[in-house]
Protein backbone atom coordinates (compact mmCIF):
# COMPACT_ATOMS: atom_id res chain seq x y z
CA UNK A 1 0.00 0.00 0.00
CA UNK A 2 2.81 2.33 0.91
CA UNK A 3 4.45 1.41 -2.38
CA UNK A 4 1.33 2.24 -4.39
CA UNK A 5 1.26 5.60 -2.62
CA UNK A 6 4.76 6.27 -3.91
CA UNK A 7 3.68 5.29 -7.43
CA UNK A 8 0.79 7.76 -7.21
CA UNK A 9 3.24 10.34 -5.89
CA UNK A 10 5.40 9.82 -8.99
CA UNK A 11 2.38 10.27 -11.26
CA UNK A 12 1.38 13.51 -9.52
CA UNK A 13 4.86 14.98 -8.91
CA UNK A 14 5.38 18.35 -10.66
CA UNK A 15 8.65 17.03 -12.14
CA UNK A 16 6.64 14.38 -13.98
CA UNK A 17 4.69 17.10 -15.78
CA UNK A 18 7.08 19.99 -16.39
CA UNK A 19 10.73 20.03 -17.38
CA UNK A 20 12.61 17.88 -19.88
CA UNK A 21 11.84 14.41 -18.51
CA UNK A 22 8.05 14.47 -18.26
CA UNK A 23 5.34 11.87 -18.76
CA UNK A 24 3.76 13.73 -21.72
CA UNK A 25 7.16 14.10 -23.41
CA UNK A 26 8.10 10.42 -22.99
CA UNK A 27 4.62 9.35 -24.08
CA UNK A 28 4.88 11.56 -27.17
CA UNK A 29 8.32 10.09 -27.96
CA UNK A 30 6.88 6.61 -27.59
CA UNK A 31 3.81 7.23 -29.76
CA UNK A 32 5.55 9.28 -32.47
CA UNK A 33 8.45 6.83 -32.81
CA UNK A 34 5.95 3.95 -33.05
CA UNK A 35 3.69 5.74 -35.54
CA UNK A 36 6.53 6.78 -37.87
CA UNK A 37 8.05 3.29 -37.73
CA UNK A 38 4.73 1.54 -38.39
CA UNK A 39 4.00 3.87 -41.32
CA UNK A 40 7.43 3.25 -42.86
CA UNK A 41 7.17 -0.51 -42.28
CA UNK A 42 3.75 -0.59 -43.95
CA UNK A 43 4.99 1.58 -46.82
CA UNK A 44 7.71 -0.97 -47.55
CA UNK A 45 5.92 -4.19 -46.62
CA UNK A 46 2.49 -3.69 -48.21
CA UNK A 47 3.66 -3.14 -51.83
CA UNK A 48 6.17 -5.98 -51.44
CA UNK A 49 3.56 -8.35 -50.05
CA UNK A 50 0.99 -7.35 -52.68
CA UNK A 51 3.53 -7.86 -55.46
CA UNK A 52 4.68 -11.31 -54.38
CA UNK A 53 1.14 -12.30 -53.43
CA UNK A 54 -0.33 -11.32 -56.79
CA UNK A 55 2.47 -12.60 -59.04
CA UNK A 56 3.78 -15.36 -56.75
CA UNK A 57 7.26 -14.24 -57.87
CA UNK A 58 10.07 -14.49 -55.34
CA UNK A 59 7.61 -15.47 -52.65
CA UNK A 60 9.75 -18.25 -51.20
CA UNK A 61 12.79 -16.03 -50.93
CA UNK A 62 10.93 -13.13 -49.31
CA UNK A 63 9.04 -15.33 -46.85
CA UNK A 64 12.28 -17.16 -45.96
CA UNK A 65 14.08 -13.84 -45.32
CA UNK A 66 11.11 -12.61 -43.26
CA UNK A 67 11.22 -15.77 -41.15
CA UNK A 68 14.95 -15.45 -40.50
CA UNK A 69 14.33 -11.80 -39.64
CA UNK A 70 11.89 -12.95 -36.97
CA UNK A 71 14.63 -14.98 -35.27
CA UNK A 72 16.60 -11.77 -34.60
CA UNK A 73 15.67 -10.57 -31.09
CA UNK A 74 14.16 -7.09 -30.86
CA UNK A 75 17.08 -5.89 -28.78
CA UNK A 76 19.33 -7.34 -31.48
CA UNK A 77 17.87 -5.04 -34.15
CA UNK A 78 18.59 -2.01 -31.96
CA UNK A 79 22.12 -3.28 -31.45
CA UNK A 80 22.68 -3.89 -35.15
CA UNK A 81 21.29 -0.50 -36.19
CA UNK A 82 23.37 1.52 -33.72
CA UNK A 83 26.93 0.92 -35.11
CA UNK A 84 25.77 1.85 -38.60
CA UNK A 85 23.90 5.03 -37.66
CA UNK A 86 26.77 6.13 -35.41
CA UNK A 87 29.33 5.50 -38.17
CA UNK A 88 27.23 7.44 -40.71
CA UNK A 89 25.75 10.24 -38.62
CA UNK A 90 28.04 10.44 -35.55
CA UNK A 91 26.17 12.08 -32.66
CA UNK A 92 22.91 12.19 -34.66
CA UNK A 93 23.19 8.42 -34.98
CA UNK A 94 21.96 8.06 -31.41
CA UNK A 95 18.31 8.07 -30.35
CA UNK A 96 15.45 8.28 -32.82
CA UNK A 97 17.33 7.08 -35.91
CA UNK A 98 18.66 3.66 -34.81
CA UNK A 99 15.43 3.06 -32.89
CA UNK A 100 13.32 3.80 -35.96
CA UNK A 101 15.46 1.58 -38.22
CA UNK A 102 15.19 -1.29 -35.75
CA UNK A 103 11.42 -0.88 -35.36
CA UNK A 104 10.89 -0.76 -39.14
CA UNK A 105 12.96 -3.94 -39.52
CA UNK A 106 10.81 -5.60 -36.84
CA UNK A 107 7.57 -4.34 -38.32
CA UNK A 108 8.09 -5.48 -41.91
CA UNK A 109 8.00 -9.31 -41.62
CA UNK A 110 4.50 -9.73 -40.13
CA UNK A 111 2.95 -7.44 -42.76
CA UNK A 112 4.78 -9.02 -45.71
CA UNK A 113 4.03 -12.60 -44.71
CA UNK A 114 0.38 -11.89 -43.89
CA UNK A 115 -0.23 -9.88 -47.07
CA UNK A 116 1.32 -12.65 -49.10
CA UNK A 117 -0.64 -15.36 -47.28
CA UNK A 118 -3.89 -13.38 -47.57
CA UNK A 119 -3.58 -12.96 -51.33
CA UNK A 120 -2.35 -16.51 -51.76
CA UNK A 121 -5.50 -17.89 -50.12
CA UNK A 122 -7.82 -16.12 -52.57
CA UNK A 123 -9.65 -18.72 -54.65
CA UNK A 124 -8.06 -19.00 -58.12
CA UNK A 125 -11.53 -19.36 -59.66
CA UNK A 126 -12.38 -15.84 -58.50
CA UNK A 127 -9.33 -14.47 -60.32
CA UNK A 128 -10.29 -16.33 -63.47
CA UNK A 129 -13.83 -15.00 -63.18
CA UNK A 130 -12.46 -11.47 -62.80
CA UNK A 131 -10.20 -11.90 -65.81
CA UNK A 132 -13.14 -13.29 -67.80
CA UNK A 133 -15.08 -10.15 -66.91
CA UNK A 134 -12.28 -8.13 -68.47
CA UNK A 135 -10.58 -6.84 -65.33
CA UNK A 136 -7.00 -5.63 -65.67
CA UNK A 137 -4.43 -7.10 -63.23
CA UNK A 138 -4.41 -3.96 -61.05
CA UNK A 139 -8.23 -3.88 -60.98
CA UNK A 140 -8.20 -7.52 -59.97
CA UNK A 141 -5.80 -6.73 -57.14
CA UNK A 142 -7.77 -3.70 -55.95
CA UNK A 143 -11.31 -4.98 -56.33
CA UNK A 144 -11.04 -8.72 -55.76
CA UNK A 145 -7.86 -9.80 -54.02
CA UNK A 146 -7.35 -7.00 -51.49
CA UNK A 147 -10.98 -6.89 -50.22
CA UNK A 148 -10.96 -10.66 -49.67
CA UNK A 149 -7.49 -10.69 -48.08
CA UNK A 150 -7.98 -7.52 -46.00
CA UNK A 151 -8.69 -9.18 -42.63
CA UNK A 152 -5.53 -11.29 -42.97
CA UNK A 153 -3.52 -8.23 -44.07
CA UNK A 154 -4.88 -6.24 -41.11
CA UNK A 155 -3.92 -9.09 -38.76
CA UNK A 156 -0.36 -8.60 -40.00
CA UNK A 157 -0.55 -4.83 -39.46
CA UNK A 158 -1.88 -5.42 -35.95
CA UNK A 159 0.88 -7.83 -35.06
CA UNK A 160 3.41 -5.38 -36.49
CA UNK A 161 1.92 -2.45 -34.52
CA UNK A 162 1.93 -4.39 -31.25
CA UNK A 163 5.56 -5.46 -31.76
CA UNK A 164 6.61 -1.91 -32.62
CA UNK A 165 4.89 -0.30 -29.62
CA UNK A 166 6.35 -2.99 -27.34
CA UNK A 167 9.87 -2.63 -28.69
CA UNK A 168 9.73 1.18 -28.63
CA UNK A 169 10.14 0.67 -24.86
CA UNK A 170 13.60 -0.73 -25.54
CA UNK A 171 14.52 2.27 -27.72
CA UNK A 172 15.64 3.95 -24.48
CA UNK A 173 18.66 1.64 -24.58
CA UNK A 174 20.00 3.50 -27.65
CA UNK A 175 18.98 6.91 -26.30
CA UNK A 176 15.61 7.02 -28.02
CA UNK A 177 13.74 8.22 -24.93
CA UNK A 178 10.17 6.79 -24.84
CA UNK A 179 8.45 5.51 -21.70
CA UNK A 180 11.23 2.93 -21.49
CA UNK A 181 13.59 5.75 -20.46
CA UNK A 182 11.72 6.02 -17.13
CA UNK A 183 12.19 2.29 -16.58
CA UNK A 184 15.91 2.30 -17.43
CA UNK A 185 16.58 5.44 -15.36
CA UNK A 186 14.56 3.92 -12.55
CA UNK A 187 16.59 0.70 -12.70
CA UNK A 188 19.80 2.73 -12.71
CA UNK A 189 18.76 4.81 -9.67
CA UNK A 190 16.79 2.02 -7.97
CA UNK A 191 13.66 4.22 -8.12
CA UNK A 192 11.03 1.50 -7.96
CA UNK A 193 7.88 3.67 -7.95
CA UNK A 194 9.04 5.29 -11.19
CA UNK A 195 9.83 1.88 -12.73
CA UNK A 196 6.40 0.57 -11.76
CA UNK A 197 4.48 3.67 -12.83
CA UNK A 198 6.16 3.77 -16.22
CA UNK A 199 5.63 0.04 -16.71
CA UNK A 200 1.92 0.54 -16.04
CA UNK A 201 1.77 3.22 -18.74
CA UNK A 202 3.65 1.00 -21.19
CA UNK A 203 1.36 -1.95 -20.50
CA UNK A 204 -1.70 0.26 -20.93
CA UNK A 205 -0.43 1.70 -24.21
CA UNK A 206 0.33 -1.79 -25.54
CA UNK A 207 -3.04 -3.21 -24.61
CA UNK A 208 -4.72 -0.16 -26.14
CA UNK A 209 -2.77 -0.70 -29.36
CA UNK A 210 -3.74 -4.37 -29.43
CA UNK A 211 -7.42 -3.57 -28.86
CA UNK A 212 -7.69 -0.73 -31.37
CA UNK A 213 -5.94 -2.62 -34.16
CA UNK A 214 -8.01 -5.68 -33.29
CA UNK A 215 -11.10 -3.53 -33.82
CA UNK A 216 -9.78 -2.35 -37.19
CA UNK A 217 -9.09 -5.95 -38.14
CA UNK A 218 -12.67 -7.00 -37.42
CA UNK A 219 -13.98 -4.00 -39.34
CA UNK A 220 -11.85 -5.03 -42.33
CA UNK A 221 -14.17 -7.84 -43.43
CA UNK A 222 -15.62 -6.73 -46.76
CA UNK A 223 -19.44 -6.15 -46.67
CA UNK A 224 -19.88 -8.59 -49.55
CA UNK A 225 -18.18 -11.34 -47.60
CA UNK A 226 -20.16 -10.57 -44.46
CA UNK A 227 -23.47 -11.06 -46.29
CA UNK A 228 -22.10 -14.19 -47.85
CA UNK A 229 -21.09 -15.61 -44.47
CA UNK A 230 -24.60 -15.10 -43.13
CA UNK A 231 -26.14 -16.72 -46.19
CA UNK A 232 -23.80 -19.63 -45.90
CA UNK A 233 -24.65 -20.12 -42.27
CA UNK A 234 -28.30 -20.04 -43.21
CA UNK A 235 -28.39 -22.30 -46.24
CA UNK A 236 -25.31 -24.44 -45.55
CA UNK A 237 -24.54 -24.35 -49.25
CA UNK A 238 -20.89 -23.39 -49.06
CA UNK A 239 -20.18 -24.19 -52.68
CA UNK A 240 -18.82 -20.91 -54.02
CA UNK A 241 -18.22 -17.37 -52.90
CA UNK A 242 -19.85 -15.75 -55.94
CA UNK B 1 30.91 3.43 -32.35
CA UNK B 2 34.22 4.79 -31.20
CA UNK B 3 35.73 6.60 -34.18
CA UNK B 4 37.95 4.52 -36.40
CA UNK B 5 37.20 1.27 -34.65
CA UNK B 6 36.27 -1.57 -37.04
CA UNK B 7 32.83 -3.22 -36.84
CA UNK B 8 34.31 -6.61 -36.18
CA UNK B 9 37.42 -7.32 -34.14
CA UNK B 10 37.99 -11.08 -34.25
CA UNK B 11 40.78 -10.68 -31.70
CA UNK B 12 38.27 -9.59 -29.04
CA UNK B 13 36.14 -12.68 -29.66
CA UNK B 14 39.16 -14.98 -29.33
CA UNK B 15 40.31 -13.24 -26.14
CA UNK B 16 36.86 -13.40 -24.58
CA UNK B 17 35.72 -16.90 -25.43
CA UNK B 18 35.27 -17.73 -21.73
CA UNK B 19 32.98 -14.74 -21.16
CA UNK B 20 31.03 -15.46 -24.35
CA UNK B 21 30.61 -19.13 -23.44
CA UNK B 22 29.47 -18.20 -19.93
CA UNK B 23 26.81 -15.80 -21.28
CA UNK B 24 25.66 -18.37 -23.83
CA UNK B 25 25.28 -20.96 -21.06
CA UNK B 26 23.25 -18.50 -18.96
CA UNK B 27 21.04 -17.84 -21.96
CA UNK B 28 20.42 -21.54 -22.63
CA UNK B 29 19.70 -22.21 -18.96
CA UNK B 30 17.15 -19.38 -18.67
CA UNK B 31 15.46 -20.51 -21.88
CA UNK B 32 15.26 -24.16 -20.79
CA UNK B 33 13.79 -23.26 -17.38
CA UNK B 34 11.17 -21.01 -19.00
CA UNK B 35 10.11 -23.47 -21.71
CA UNK B 36 10.00 -26.53 -19.42
CA UNK B 37 7.98 -24.67 -16.78
CA UNK B 38 5.82 -23.14 -19.52
CA UNK B 39 5.04 -26.54 -21.04
CA UNK B 40 4.19 -28.02 -17.63
CA UNK B 41 1.85 -25.16 -16.67
CA UNK B 42 0.26 -24.98 -20.13
CA UNK B 43 -0.37 -28.68 -20.10
CA UNK B 44 -2.15 -28.36 -16.78
CA UNK B 45 -4.20 -25.44 -18.11
CA UNK B 46 -5.03 -27.32 -21.31
CA UNK B 47 -6.34 -30.28 -19.30
CA UNK B 48 -8.32 -27.93 -17.08
CA UNK B 49 -9.88 -26.32 -20.14
CA UNK B 50 -10.71 -29.74 -21.50
CA UNK B 51 -12.87 -30.60 -18.53
CA UNK B 52 -14.17 -27.05 -18.08
CA UNK B 53 -14.49 -25.75 -21.68
CA UNK B 54 -16.00 -22.51 -20.35
CA UNK B 55 -12.60 -21.58 -18.97
CA UNK B 56 -10.98 -21.53 -22.42
CA UNK B 57 -12.05 -17.94 -23.10
CA UNK B 58 -10.73 -16.49 -19.83
CA UNK B 59 -7.47 -18.51 -19.95
CA UNK B 60 -6.71 -17.36 -23.51
CA UNK B 61 -7.89 -13.83 -22.75
CA UNK B 62 -5.64 -13.44 -19.70
CA UNK B 63 -2.57 -15.03 -21.33
CA UNK B 64 -3.22 -12.92 -24.44
CA UNK B 65 -3.29 -9.75 -22.38
CA UNK B 66 -0.03 -10.67 -20.66
CA UNK B 67 1.43 -11.50 -24.06
CA UNK B 68 0.78 -7.99 -25.32
CA UNK B 69 2.65 -6.37 -22.39
CA UNK B 70 6.22 -5.54 -23.48
CA UNK B 71 8.88 -7.65 -21.78
CA UNK B 72 10.71 -4.77 -20.08
CA UNK B 73 7.41 -3.52 -18.65
CA UNK B 74 6.42 -6.96 -17.38
CA UNK B 75 9.80 -7.37 -15.66
CA UNK B 76 9.34 -3.91 -14.19
CA UNK B 77 5.84 -4.68 -12.90
CA UNK B 78 7.19 -7.75 -11.09
CA UNK B 79 10.18 -6.03 -9.47
CA UNK B 80 8.24 -4.74 -6.42
CA UNK B 81 7.13 -8.35 -5.72
CA UNK B 82 10.17 -10.42 -6.57
CA UNK B 83 13.02 -7.90 -6.98
CA UNK B 84 15.88 -8.01 -9.48
CA UNK B 85 16.06 -11.78 -9.44
CA UNK B 86 16.04 -14.76 -11.75
CA UNK B 87 12.54 -15.48 -10.45
CA UNK B 88 11.28 -12.14 -11.86
CA UNK B 89 12.78 -12.97 -15.24
CA UNK B 90 11.37 -16.50 -15.26
CA UNK B 91 7.84 -15.53 -14.18
CA UNK B 92 7.67 -13.13 -17.12
CA UNK B 93 9.27 -15.55 -19.59
CA UNK B 94 6.94 -18.39 -18.56
CA UNK B 95 3.90 -16.09 -18.81
CA UNK B 96 4.81 -15.27 -22.41
CA UNK B 97 4.90 -18.96 -23.39
CA UNK B 98 1.40 -19.64 -22.05
CA UNK B 99 -0.65 -18.10 -24.88
CA UNK B 100 1.22 -20.01 -27.60
CA UNK B 101 1.41 -23.29 -25.70
CA UNK B 102 -2.11 -23.51 -24.24
CA UNK B 103 -3.70 -22.68 -27.59
CA UNK B 104 -1.53 -25.24 -29.32
CA UNK B 105 -2.02 -28.07 -26.85
CA UNK B 106 -5.81 -27.57 -26.83
CA UNK B 107 -5.91 -27.52 -30.65
CA UNK B 108 -3.69 -30.59 -30.81
CA UNK B 109 -5.84 -32.62 -28.40
CA UNK B 110 -9.03 -31.47 -30.16
CA UNK B 111 -7.57 -32.73 -33.43
CA UNK B 112 -7.45 -36.36 -32.31
CA UNK B 113 -10.02 -38.22 -34.46
CA UNK B 114 -13.08 -39.22 -32.38
CA UNK B 115 -13.08 -42.75 -33.84
CA UNK B 116 -9.60 -43.30 -32.39
CA UNK B 117 -10.82 -42.24 -28.95
CA UNK B 118 -13.87 -44.47 -29.39
CA UNK B 119 -11.63 -47.41 -30.32
CA UNK B 120 -9.39 -46.84 -27.30
CA UNK B 121 -12.44 -46.70 -25.06
CA UNK B 122 -13.74 -49.90 -26.62
CA UNK B 123 -10.41 -51.60 -25.91
CA UNK B 124 -10.84 -50.77 -22.23
CA UNK B 125 -8.35 -47.89 -21.85
CA UNK B 126 -8.87 -45.78 -18.76
CA UNK B 127 -9.12 -42.01 -19.39
CA UNK B 128 -5.54 -41.54 -18.17
CA UNK B 129 -4.18 -44.38 -20.34
CA UNK B 130 -6.10 -42.99 -23.28
CA UNK B 131 -4.58 -39.55 -22.80
CA UNK B 132 -1.06 -40.83 -22.26
CA UNK B 133 -0.90 -43.69 -24.77
CA UNK B 134 -3.30 -42.65 -27.52
CA UNK B 135 -4.13 -38.95 -27.59
CA UNK B 136 -0.76 -37.49 -26.67
CA UNK B 137 1.22 -39.41 -29.30
CA UNK B 138 -1.27 -38.39 -31.99
CA UNK B 139 -1.25 -34.77 -30.83
CA UNK B 140 2.54 -34.67 -30.51
CA UNK B 141 3.45 -33.03 -33.86
CA UNK B 142 1.12 -30.08 -33.25
CA UNK B 143 2.24 -29.75 -29.62
CA UNK B 144 5.91 -29.74 -30.63
CA UNK B 145 5.15 -27.11 -33.29
CA UNK B 146 3.90 -24.89 -30.44
CA UNK B 147 6.96 -25.66 -28.30
CA UNK B 148 9.20 -24.65 -31.20
CA UNK B 149 7.52 -21.25 -31.55
CA UNK B 150 7.60 -20.74 -27.76
CA UNK B 151 11.30 -21.64 -27.62
CA UNK B 152 12.35 -19.29 -30.44
CA UNK B 153 10.28 -16.47 -28.89
CA UNK B 154 11.78 -17.11 -25.44
CA UNK B 155 15.36 -17.06 -26.78
CA UNK B 156 14.67 -13.57 -28.13
CA UNK B 157 13.05 -12.37 -24.90
CA UNK B 158 15.86 -13.69 -22.70
CA UNK B 159 18.17 -11.06 -24.25
CA UNK B 160 16.02 -8.39 -22.55
CA UNK B 161 16.64 -9.91 -19.09
CA UNK B 162 20.14 -8.39 -19.25
CA UNK B 163 18.46 -5.03 -18.55
CA UNK B 164 17.43 -6.29 -15.10
CA UNK B 165 20.89 -7.70 -14.50
CA UNK B 166 20.37 -11.32 -15.49
CA UNK B 167 23.23 -11.71 -17.99
CA UNK B 168 22.70 -14.03 -20.93
CA UNK B 169 23.54 -13.01 -24.50
CA UNK B 170 21.82 -9.67 -23.84
CA UNK B 171 24.82 -8.86 -21.62
CA UNK B 172 27.02 -8.98 -24.73
CA UNK B 173 24.51 -6.89 -26.71
CA UNK B 174 23.74 -4.23 -24.09
CA UNK B 175 26.25 -4.10 -21.24
CA UNK B 176 29.42 -4.81 -23.24
CA UNK B 177 28.02 -3.65 -26.59
CA UNK B 178 25.57 -0.76 -26.80
CA UNK B 179 26.61 0.90 -23.52
CA UNK B 180 30.27 0.92 -24.58
CA UNK B 181 29.61 1.59 -28.28
CA UNK B 182 31.39 -1.67 -29.06
CA UNK B 183 30.07 -3.27 -32.25
CA UNK B 184 31.94 -6.58 -32.02
CA UNK B 185 30.24 -7.54 -28.77
CA UNK B 186 26.80 -6.50 -30.12
CA UNK B 187 27.22 -8.59 -33.26
CA UNK B 188 28.55 -11.58 -31.28
CA UNK B 189 25.48 -11.51 -29.04
CA UNK B 190 23.01 -11.11 -31.91
CA UNK B 191 24.59 -13.80 -34.10
CA UNK B 192 24.75 -16.29 -31.22
CA UNK B 193 21.15 -15.55 -30.30
CA UNK B 194 19.92 -16.13 -33.86
CA UNK B 195 22.06 -19.28 -34.16
CA UNK B 196 20.68 -20.58 -30.86
CA UNK B 197 17.12 -19.97 -32.08
CA UNK B 198 17.68 -21.73 -35.42
CA UNK B 199 19.51 -24.70 -33.84
CA UNK B 200 16.84 -25.17 -31.15
CA UNK B 201 14.13 -25.05 -33.78
CA UNK B 202 15.81 -27.68 -35.97
CA UNK B 203 16.67 -29.85 -32.94
CA UNK B 204 13.08 -29.83 -31.66
CA UNK B 205 11.81 -30.76 -35.12
CA UNK B 206 14.29 -33.66 -35.21
CA UNK B 207 13.14 -34.84 -31.77
CA UNK B 208 9.50 -34.69 -32.84
CA UNK B 209 10.25 -36.78 -35.95
CA UNK B 210 12.07 -39.29 -33.78
CA UNK B 211 9.15 -39.49 -31.36
CA UNK B 212 6.47 -39.83 -34.04
CA UNK B 213 7.92 -41.85 -36.91
CA UNK B 214 4.43 -42.73 -38.14
CA UNK B 215 3.62 -39.06 -38.88
CA UNK B 216 6.37 -39.07 -41.50
CA UNK B 217 5.33 -42.44 -42.91
CA UNK B 218 1.79 -41.18 -43.40
CA UNK B 219 2.99 -37.99 -45.09
CA UNK B 220 4.65 -40.13 -47.75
Amino acid sequence: MEFLGKVVAWFTAPASWSGNDTIPLRLWEHVSLSAVSLALAALIALPLGLYIGHTDRGSRLVVAIANIGRAVPSLGWLGIALPFTLALFHADGLGFLPACIALVALGIPPIVTNTYAGLHEVDRDLLDAGRGMGMAELQLLRRVEVPIALPVIMAGVRSSAVTIVATATLAAVVGGGTLGAFILDGLFNNDQPRIFGAALLVALLSILTELSFGYLQRRAVSPGLRVNLQERRGSKSAAALI
Amino acid sequence: MIEGRPFLEPGWIVDNLDEIGHRLAEHVLMTVIAVVAGVAISFGLALLVRYRPRLYGPVIGISGTIYSIPSLALFALLIPLTGLTLLTAEIALVSYTLLILVRNIVTALDGVPPEVIEAARGMGYSPFQRLWQVELPIAMPVIVAGIRIATVTTIGLVTVTSLIGMGGLGYLIVNLGIQRYFATSILTGVVLSVALAVISDVALLAIQRRLTPWAKARAR
